[in-house]
């Protein structure tokens, strides 16, 4: 049965956190523990959504939930199931929130392992573009020419060179039960990813695009907008990984203006209109792929 | 009690069969592997109840470690060497979020040259890491550990994580006879693991948060002060050791020989047999020479040095490990205990056995010979000159 708004429960449980206006991270991550509930266990790495909540003696989440090491969202989430399965306690979901950097570079490791291992737990990568807590600096997750403090827009170099490292389907090349993507501008599908994800058993990956207005140079008020034109657009896109097959959830028979969505963020407005062809380029052809290969 | 022929490992593996982990994660890496391959075939044969989790590394192996002791049930991990190193990160982590997590090392030098044999610098590497440090010195000590570890690990005043070492292949990899225990009566020592200092549904907690400098200095003073709450604790733990089992033991140190003993030589470690044993051989010519033994390296026996020390005219700290650019650690650290109980006998560092380089009886006779005789070189390399300046 999907969820929509108006199922979503009153109660808050990522709340009082000092996140920045317009945060898409914190959005992900509020809204999903609505959907799990107050049985979720949460793990969240160093980053922005630990850094925002965890400050003692404020302590923001009214679930439980707990920082690891920047490496080790999912080897904790491993020992916190295990650890509760011991306690003979079964009404309960460990949840994991990590960053791109979190996920894609330095906690990939481990993702992996708990993957192999299919541990039952749900990992949520809130996927920013770059490790914006300690001020825009270029992750794996970093798309093709995007600005960052790391990678400036020089007269050398225009910014990152090198493409986003696809996890969803490194998630899935594992063999996950579950693995989906997802934006906080398509909130419905998203929580209906995440409700799905609480009902399967073993190890779940759900990745999420979660703008970041500082990072990003878009108004505060532009998050949810950014957010779905990234998906419209075609620069991501909505799909799931279950049963040893890909679904493609949404195929837009015509793609909003690339340039458009790109010309409005500070990080892609040096991109000259090369730039944006070898973009529009990599877009096609990674969509001919999945409608070939994930289709039919 | 039942004796079995075991190496260090297996008696340390039989040590954590009778504490009863609920998780176990862990990853191989010589000379601990054995420990983790017997406790594999424990839950596989289902003499013992935990989950055996193969994480993929080092760092997952104590992460995993501390997210078992945050849901509040009793976690076991093992390593050694480059492995501790990797995870170092999660060694503050574990003492600072109060993860009464139990490991076992097995002491072996680092890289590089890469090398697998036994010596002291990985673990006293990480003296500062805010782990209890016990050193065994034989497979006996090692069972023996595994179980009193955890019980004083557990107490709810010290909540402090708790490494065992084991010299690698002298004590990991040498067979002995060793007594081990009835369950029931490893039951009746060690109880069940309870705390407050857990995820609960029904009382949900924040953990492992952010402190500022004003609440994270006083974190750190109770972290201090725990692990000094420890030294009783270690008594407590002993003291219940000997009635149950009738195997007793001495506290942060172990001295032999020291009430009337001119000379002494402080170690730690599988080294100390070959001390006593070159001891007894000098005290039947005469010489009144004695050996202490430090078991834990933290929290460091301050007072118990001093006190063994009171009438002792010279010593020597002999280690298996160098910080380089100065001197030994442990060195460091009974110059330390002793300066500040007011002691200024000459106290002379001799560095040995690194990469696994035997210590022959020779080098502990010239050792108690150098520091009757006095010596120009406070730190000297056991079988290397050091040219006096």
């Amino acid at each position: 049965m999907s969820i929509g708004a108006k199922d979503l429960c009153t109660e808050e449980f990522f709340y009082g956190h000092k996140a920045c206006a317009g945060c898409g991270g914190s959005l992900a991550v509020r809204n999903a523990l609505k959907v799990l509930g107050k049985n979720a266990v949460a793990v969240l790495p160093a980053g922005c959504m630990s850094a925002v909540g965890f400050n003692f003696p404020q302590l923001c989440f009214g679930n439980n939930a707990i920082i690891s090491t920047f490496a080790g969202t999912a080897s904790m989430l491993t020992g916190i199931e295990a650890g509760f399965r011991a306690r003979g306690i079964e009404n309960f979901t460990a949840v994991g929130f990590a960053g791109d950097g979190g996920t894609a570079d330095i906690g990939i490791q481990a993702l992996s392992g708990a993957i192999d291992r299919n541990d039952n737990i749900i990992y949520i990568c809130y996927d920013n573009e770059a490790y914006m807590n300690t001020g825009i600096q270029k992750s794996g997750l970093t798309p093709f020419g995007a600005k960052t403090t790391t990678t400036p827009a020089g007269k050398n170099i225009r910014g990152n060179i090198r493409p986003k490292k696809n996890m969803f389907e490194i998630a899935a090349a594992h063999d996950i039960p579950y693995a989906a993507t997802a934006t906080v501008g398509y909130m419905n599908d998203f929580l209906n990813k995440v409700k799905k994800a609480s009902e399967i058993k073993g190890t779940k990956y759900i990745h999420v695009i979660a703008p970041c207005p500082t990072g990003w140079g878009i108004p505060v008020s532009d998050t949810v907008e950014a957010a779905k034109e990234i998906a419209d657009c075609g620069l991501w896109y909505l799909a799931e990984y279950e049963n040893g097959e890909f679904t493609l959830n949404h195929d837009p028979k015509e793609f909003t203006d690339v340039a458009a969505y790109l010309k409005k963020q500070g990080r892609f407005r040096h991109l000259t209109d090369e730039d944006i062809s070898i973009i529009i380029k990599s877009r096609d052809e990674k969509w001919k792929k999945i409608r070939n290969e994930w289709q039919g | 009690m039942a004796k079995k022929f075991l190496s260090g490992d297996e008696a340390f593996a039989e040590g954590i069969r009778l504490a009863k982990p609920d998780v176990i994660s862990a990853y191989p890496i010589t000379p601990q592997t054995i420990v983790v391959e017997r406790l594999s075939e424990m839950v596989e044969d289902g003499s013992l109840k935990s989950e055996f989790i193969h994480v993929e590394s080092e760092h997952s192996a104590l992460s995993c470690a501390m997210g078992a002791s945050a849901a509040g049930v009793r976690a076991f991990t093992a390593t050694s060497s480059q492995g501790l190193l990797y995870m170092a990160e999660c060694l503050t982590y574990a003492s600072g979020g109060r993860f009464p997590i139990v490991m076992m090392n097995a002491n072996r030098a680092t890289a590089l040259p890469w090398n697998i044999y036994g010596d002291q610098r990985d673990s006293l590497s990480l003296l500062d890491s805010g782990w209890i440090q016990a050193y065994a010195e034989n497979a006996q000590e090692s069972l023996d550990l595994a179980l009193m570890s955890y019980y004083i690990a557990e107490n709810e005043k010290v909540s402090t994580p708790f490494m065992v070492n084991l010299d690698g292949f002298i004590v990991t990899h040498t067979y002995e006879e060793v007594d081990v225990p009835e369950v029931s009566l490893a039951e009746k020592y060690l109880p069940p693991y309870q705390t407050k200092n857990k995820l609960d549904l029904d009382e949900p907690k924040n953990m492992a948060f952010s402190a500022g400098p004003d609440h994270n200095y006083i974190f750190k003073f109770k972290e201090h002060r725990a692990m000094l709450d420890a030294v009783p604790v270690i008594d407590q733990a002993e003291k219940k050791f000997a009635e149950i089992f009738g195997r007793k033991y001495t506290g942060l140190i172990e001295t032999y020989l020291t009430e009337d003993a001119d000379h002494v030589i402080i170690t730690l470690g599988s080294i100390a047999g070959l001390c006593r044993e070159t001891a007894d051989k000098l005290r039947a010519e005469g010489k009144k020479v004695g050996v202490i033994r430090i078991r834990y390296m933290r929290p460091f026996p301050v007072k118990e040095l001093a006190e063994a020390l009171k009438n002792v005219k010279s010593a020597a700290v002999l280690e298996k490990d160098i910080s380089f650019g100065n001197e030994g650690t442990v060195y460091t650290n009974v110059n330390s205990a002793l300066f500040r109980n007011g002691m200024l006998i000459p106290v002379y560092n001799f560095i040995g056995g690194l990469g696994g380089r035997n210590i022959s009886p020779g080098d502990i006779e010239n050792i108690f010979e150098t520091i009757e005789n006095g010596t120009s070189e406070k730190v000297n390399f056991i079988g290397i000159e050091v040219n006096p300046q």
